[in-house]
């Protein structure tokens, strides 16, 4: 059964028709074209398709796409500003917090969503965050590193 | 272009993907867009693990509405693989493990795939299955490959038709049964390792279209492009210049993504509806099951040393468990046979490393490729030997460790390289012997050490080229066939080529993405640490030329010899005039003669290749050969953990990892590698795939298969980096990707002695087998 939906996306409003049962994962991806949100597991349990539902992180391959209808939905693709890189993003370039990058934009997302609620987490708050979210590459350190540097500079 | 970074080799410059990285911009395979022409496909999967297939019944599937064709066996009779060809695309007469692909069916969408696979009908006849190594090489045992005298492999593979046994690699050395009553101390033990998944975050996907005119496409996340462009053309039966395989970055690959899992089932299934892309992605179960995993490994070994620490022997027998298909596995049993005693100097040598068919998914390349699996056993057997003769096991490990120039076990001299320096390093990192308190009643804390090495496991001639071209305003485009899978080999072929041509690194651009084999030059594969190494002598050679080139048309036109002039900084300059030119325009449209009597020079290109020329068979009875391998990698890790012993939990402190890498051509990505690896390594240890009595897996999910996350990883990740310089290493620099968690699990098995007295001999090291193992010591058992 199709249903209209009416959402934002990385603050652009969007009228869609999406089916009962479509995640919203595979409405990003496959509709909108916004890949950057990654197919991991589509189980919640590997944290590559975390988004922001209203500034909080949630697994999109966990949500069905009906129920973003009212709700705003920030991507990687919307963390970047006017050209500028958000200040996460350029920290996760400085420390080297990139290898495969398939973990990155949800890593990216839910970093964004801590230091929102908590501008100045410790080292445990950080991992605690990012407990949801697998890298398999960077050993999390690097990652860290970065999102703490934020804290530190912000 | 501010910044400007001469003589880039050495510094740790920022990496070229980071960017398209962090912005979403990056494109995996799932992410590329074919329009509404695409078609899905799914595969079915046998759940035996050993049975013979009867009959096929595809007549519901195709009957669904939306379903395009099925496939099955009867469409692939030609056999496939790197190293054994000892399977079809899709089973035929038998099924080897449960997961196996026996179908494959393509709809208009993803969900009709489903339900059109889930309507083939397989009659099976089931067959005794055998899941452990060991027993498979019995001779009673079931065999699985009955045919196995017709498969094709290579001269350097052993198999054993009519067994399981798919390759038998033998080590000689000396005289192990005198050696026996000259040791003080011998330890021997059985250690057992089951199978783990790589666990990349991208699962294994591949889009393939086979067009009417007889040109096949495969865009696949792939460590080897070029090697799968090849196994499909010769079991396909299509020309490699019609054979397409397009590889953009690569989601984790540690092995998993090399050689070749499901991308020819998919190329099979695009045959099947001409001109129509058909696109396939694993699901995390099918991961698990239906790609490729590390082997297990079953080894019983022995070593002996005398009073004085002086190891004097080693006899062991490696049985590593292949899977239904050894393919690449063949070669794994033959470098851990090699490469059989571990980073020492052993004069007496006994040696047996043996793959074997088992009813399990197949067992193929994981980061280390047999290392891992065989230094768990010895480098817990070196330090039991330490502590029964009463020597410090970093002392121990100082002593006998392999040095340079020595006769190494195959009769090869070792090339350059420092293990005394990484133990110096990792042990001093960690504070050895200094132990720290625990930090509760109830926990108790350890120290351990292990040392690795780990040579390149490569066929004697895997080749590798590359091309740099200018563009007019003299920034330079670098074609590689080499994959970027995150450990930063693009980031490096663009500092060798800036530092050999005399160009700033932010000038380079590199043309590698995606990999494509009708545009790339020719890489073997992305695997066995090589890339830094082999791809990296050729953009050398590459950029090399280039520069000849330039001061060729410079000196032409200044009259002046060649040998004078030199590029730094961007710039051409003489040494004997003092002249300078700019390397701007000139590198595409060349120089005027004067008073424009006619033009020198045209667009500057460099070509560049490298192959191992070296690498010697080596004999079939003994092991022993001149150059068994290229080089070695070692290193050392120290690890500081804690154990609570009211419930077996581990919590792993400190890491620290010392690596002789030759030279590190981009600092900090090494120790991104060190770290990553750690990790990596730490997860290894508590890994496990665990199989019901069917065979069928029982943990194929991230719930029930777990990795290491952000709190599990230690926050303390300490690197060292010795150079030690490699000669025919492009400035001296060899491969560190892999070896990064090689010792890792035996590292902690050590640490876990020296916290609680007990010994672990098969991995995981779960919470339930430490917990149950302090109750038994408490109980007073051994």
């Amino acid at each position: 059964m199709l249903h209209e939906i009416t959402f934002t996306v990385n603050g652009d409003p969007y009228t869609l028709a999406v089916y009962s049962q479509q995640t919203l994962l595979k409405v990003l991806r496959e509709k909108l074209g916004l890949t950057g949100t990654k197919i991991g597991c589509e189980n919640g349990e590997c944290g590559a398709c975390t988004v922001l539902w209203d500034g909080e992180p949630v697994n999109s391959c966990l949500v069905l796409a009906v129920e973003a209808n009212g709700h705003a939905i920030e991507t990687v693709e919307g963390m970047s500003v006017g050209g500028e890189l958000h200040p996460l993003q350029k920290a996760f370039i400085e420390h080297n917090a990139v290898q495969c990058g398939f973990c990155t934009p949800g890593m990216l997302m839910s970093a964004k969503s801590l230091l929102a609620r908590n501008p100045q987490p410790t080292e445990l708050e950080v991992r605690e965050a990012l407990v949801g979210n697998l890298c398999r590459c960077t050993g999390y350190v690097r990652i860290v590193d970065a999102v703490l540097d934020v804290a530190k500079n912000q | 272009m501010t910044t400007q970074t001469n003589n880039p080799v050495g510094k740790s410059v920022p990496r070229v993907d980071a960017f398209d990285k962090v912005t979403g911009a990056a494109k995996y395979v799932d992410d590329m867009q074919f329009g509404p022409g695409l078609y899905y496909g799914k595969l079915v999967h046998s759940p035996y693990a050993h049975a013979l297939i009867k009959g096929i019944d595809v007549s519901q599937a195709l009957a669904l509405p939306g379903v395009k064709a099925v496939v099955t066996g009867a469409d692939t009779p030609g056999r496939i693989g790197l190293y054994m060809k000892d399977r079809y695309i899709y089973a035929r007469d038998r099924v080897r493990y449960v997961g196996e692909p026996v179908a494959g069916v393509v709809a208009t969408t993803e969900e009709l795939a489903e339900a059109a696979a889930k309507l083939v009908t397989v009659e099976y006849e089931e067959l005794e299955p055998v899941f452990d190594p060991y027993a498979a090489a019995q001779p009673e045992a079931p065999v699985l490959h009955p045919d196995m005298a017709e498969y094709k492999w290579p001269n350097f593979i052993f198999p054993e038709p009519g067994t399981n046994i798919s390759e038998h690699f033998k080590l000689r050395k000396g005289d192990v049964e005198a050696a026996w009553p000259q040791c003080a101390a011998i330890v021997e033990q059985t250690f057992r390792l089951p199978q783990i998944q790589h666990v990349p975050l991208e699962t294994h996907v591949a889009i393939a279209r086979w067009d009417q005119t007889g040109e096949v496409t495969l865009w696949s996340p792939s460590q080897s492009p070029f090697a799968q462009r090849d196994l499909l053309a010769q079991s396909l039966g299509i020309s490699h210049g019609d054979m397409r395989v397009i590889s953009p970055y690569v989601g984790g690959g540690f092995g998993g993504k090399a050689g070749i899992s499901i991308e020819a089932n998919v190329v099979v299934l695009a045959r099947a509806v001409k001109g129509h892309p058909v696109k396939v992605r694993m699901t995390r179960e099918e991961e698990f099951v239906c790609t490729n995993v590390r082997q297990s490994l079953h080894a019983h070994t022995k070593i002996g040393c005398d009073a004085q620490g002086k190891v004097l022997a080693m006899e062991t027998q490696y049985y590593f468990g292949g899977g239904g298909y050894n393919d690449y596995g063949v070669n794994i049993a033959r470098a851990s046979g090699y490469s059989c005693t571990g980073p020492y100097l052993i004069p007496n040598i006994k040696g047996d490393s043996h793959s074997v068919y088992t009813n399990t998914p197949i067992g193929s390349a994981m980061r280390g490729f047999g290392m891992p699996e065989i230094h768990w056993g010895i480098e817990q057997i070196m330090d039991r030997l330490a502590e029964k003769i009463g020597m410090d096991p970093a002392e121990f490990r100082r002593q006998n460790c392999v040095k340079t120039g020595e006769e190494i076990l195959t009769g090869m001299k070792m090339p350059p390289v420092d293990l005394v320096a990484c133990i110096d390093k990792a042990t001093a990192a960690i504070g050895w012997g200094q132990k720290k308190p625990a930090s509760a009643p109830g926990k108790k804390r350890g120290q351990g050490l292990a040392i690795m090495w780990k040579a390149p496991a490569i066929p004697p001639n895997p080749g590798s080229s590359a091309i740099v071209r200018f563009n007019e305003d003299a920034t330079l485009n670098v074609y590689v066939g080499g994959q970027e899978l995150g450990q930063g080999a693009f980031t490096v072929a663009a500092q060798m080529a800036a530092q050999a041509l005399g160009i700033p690194y932010e000038w380079v651009r590199v043309s590698a993405n995606p990999v494509d084999t009708k545009y790339s030059p020719y890489e073997w594969q992305t695997v066995a640490s090589r890339i830094t190494w082999a791809m990296g002598n050729s953009v050398k050679a590459a950029a090399e030329e280039a520069r000849q080139k330039i001061l060729d048309v410079v000196a032409e036109h200044w009259n002046e010899d060649p040998e004078n002039l030199d590029i730094k900084n961007g710039v051409v300059i003489s040494y004997q005039s003092e002249r300078e030119q700019s390397l701007k325009s000139m590198v595409v449209y060349g120089l005027p003669n004067d008073n424009y009597e006619g033009w020198q020079g045209g667009p500057i290109v460099g070509t560049g290749k490298f192959m191992p020329t070296y690498i010697t068979g080596l004999d079939k009875e003994t092991g022993q050969g001149t150059r068994s391998v290229a080089h070695y990698s070692v290193g050392c890790q120290a690890i500081d953990l804690e154990v609570d012993t009211a419930t077996g939990q581990v919590d792993i402190l400190k890491i620290a990892s010392a690596y002789d890498v030759g030279k590190a051509i981009n600092p900090d990505l090494v120790l991104t590698q060190i770290e990553g690896g750690a990790v990596h390594g730490m997860s290894s240890a508590f890994e496990g795939m665990f199989f019901d009595k069917q065979g069928r897996l029982r943990n194929p999910s991230l719930v029930d298969y777990k990795i290491a996350t952000a709190l599990d990883a230690p926050w303390e990740i300490h690197g060292d980096i010795i150079e030690t310089p490699l000669e025919d290493g492009p400035w001296g620099a060899r491969g560190v990707g892999e070896h990064v968690m090689v010792q890792t699990a035996p590292a902690i098995a050590n640490a876990l002695h020296d916290a609680l007295g007990v010994r672990f001999d098969d991995l995981p090291l779960s919470s339930e087998k430490i917990y149950l193992a302090l109750r038994e010591k408490e109980a007073g058992g051994e």
